[in-house]
């Protein structure tokens, strides 16, 4: 079996427990939704330019309902032991880790999806930035926090503090991905020229690449048993 | 059992902290020449600065030693690490808590937004991170592989952090230039030399000290270990009176 077709396999078989169950795609779409909410009520958006304060919001939103994504994708396969089943199977390691990381990008892309156009209805935006470059921006941010964070998250949910210890974990370490999202995602908004973020999207770019490549590399020791 | 050599070189350490810390208060408080600006709270920058340094020391020493680890999996390294990763947390702790009070009178507040004092905090946090997730593993060899990946990637993540921090800010305001000995005064660079090598020299006390604990803690993990062991079967051997 190719390695590639291996992660798809684990990919697939993620996002079809999700269609058969539907256990976290609404759960995870009316978290992001109450941030949203949340914060609209927080803020007077009548006063305050939605440019300035949406996209923090926005990331808020995703980062949250990232971490119980990624909570669920590993919460799964301690029930009834079926990572047994995962590890005894010939797929490698970091196929495995590839494969979880797809399936949690997709799911918060999914999230995101929807609550983009919900925000810009919710606060009378106006977008009139490009959906190339939105799409390019939610896509290298979400992998990269799903890359780090899939990796912590295989440690945390197999201890007892596993939903403290995630987000403990994780928060600081996805610090440069939300800084950049927030920058990008707030000139993409605004429909700002791609050379005005383009040192921001070349810094999530490099930490995609560095930390998809550390967790490939240090996936095998995180599940050894 | 600990090796004589290390034993004595403790003893030689402890001895010269003794007398390497007087000299550095002597040194910060009798010989150095108080700053023009900012007035006698600047010399609380001769115990910041090197504990910062000891910080990202305790920092890298983790990666490094974890590094090592995940290669031989002979649990000493990991013993280098763990300690390297508390003695960074605890040195990074006096950098966030000195910084303010210098902060304070210089600059008119507690804390800014300022790249240093940011990545400082975050690199902290991952760190406290480290030790709770270490604090919660299943067992000893568990924590070792955990801490190691986790150490590596929060080195890692470091220059990341640091990059992103000071881009947020746009351009981020030198308030106060402290890298290189260029705009210090010969007394003062001697001072921060001097603190500088007594807080490396206290580091590495320190963490020989607690990788010695480290040890025994393993050692005594594997006799409890070997005690139960017959306990359990019916069938051992009758030396337990012996053992006891």
């Amino acid at each position: 079996m190719s390695f590639l077709r291996a992660v798809a396999l684990v990919a697939r078989k993620d996002l079809l427990s999700e269609l058969r169950s539907r256990e976290q795609a609404v759960t995870l779409f009316f978290f992001a939704l109450l941030v949203l909410v949340v914060f609209n009520f927080a803020f007077d958006f009548t006063v305050i330019e939605f440019v300035s304060l949406g996209p923090g919001i926005l990331w808020v939103a995703f980062i949250f309902s990232g971490v119980l994504a990624l909570s669920h994708s590993f919460q799964i396969e301690r029930e009834k032991d079926r990572i047994l089943g995962i590890l005894m199977s010939p797929i490698d390691r970091s196929a495995f880790y590839l494969g979880k990381v797809l399936a949690t990008s997709l799911f918060m892309a999914a999230v995101e999806a929807v609550i983009v156009p919900v925000s810009v209805l919710m606060f009378n935006y106006r977008f009139s930035g490009r959906i190339g470059a939105a799409i390019l921006v939610f896509v290298l941010n979400t992998v990269g926090f799903a890359a780090v964070g899939t990796l912590f998250s295989a440690m945390t949910t197999r201890t007892r503090r596993g939903e403290l210890l995630l987000p403990l974990l994780l928060f600081p370490a996805a610090v440069p991905i939300a800084l950049a999202a927030v920058k990008t995602t707030s000139h993409v908004l605004a429909g700002r020229p791609f050379r005005l973020y383009a040192s921001w999207v070349a810094l999530t770019s490099a930490y995609d690449v560095i930390f998809l490549a550390a967790a490939v590399l240090l996936f095998d020791s995180v599940l050894e048993e | 059992m600990e090796r004589p050599s290390s034993t004595f070189a403790q003893a030689l350490l402890f001895v010269l902290l003794l007398a390497l810390f007087p000299a550095c208060l002597y040194m910060v408080f009798a010989v150095v020449p108080t700053e023009q600006k900012m007035g006698v709270v600047q010399r609380i920058f001769y115990f910041h600065v090197p504990s910062a340094f000891m910080a990202f020391a305790g920092v890298g020493a983790c990666a490094v030693f974890s590094a090592f680890y995940l290669w031989t999996r002979d649990l000493r390294y990991d013993v280098v690490a763990h300690a390297a990763a508390e003695l960074g947390v605890v040195f990074c702790t006096i950098v966030l808590v000195t910084g303010p009070i210098w902060a304070r009178p210089v600059w008119g507040v507690w804390w800014t937004g300022e790249v240093r004092l940011t990545s400082t905090l975050v690199l902290w946090l991952i760190y406290v991170g480290y030790l709770a997730l270490r604090e919660n593993a299943e067992n000893r060899e568990q924590a070792a592989r955990w801490g190691a990946v986790v150490g590596i990637v929060g080195a890692l993540d470091v220059p990341i952090i640091y990059k992103s921090v000071e881009w947020w800010r746009g351009l981020h305001p030198k308030v106060l230039k402290m890298s290189g000995g260029g705009g210090l005064e010969p007394s003062m660079e001697k001072a921060l030399l001097l603190c500088s090598l007594t807080f490396l020299l206290l580091f590495i006390y320190l963490l020989m000290q607690r990788c010695q604990l480290g040890r025994l803690q393993i050692e005594i993990e594997s006799l409890a270990h070997a005690a139960r062991r017959p306990a359990a079967s019916p069938a051992a051997p009758p030396s337990r009176g012996a053992r006891a």
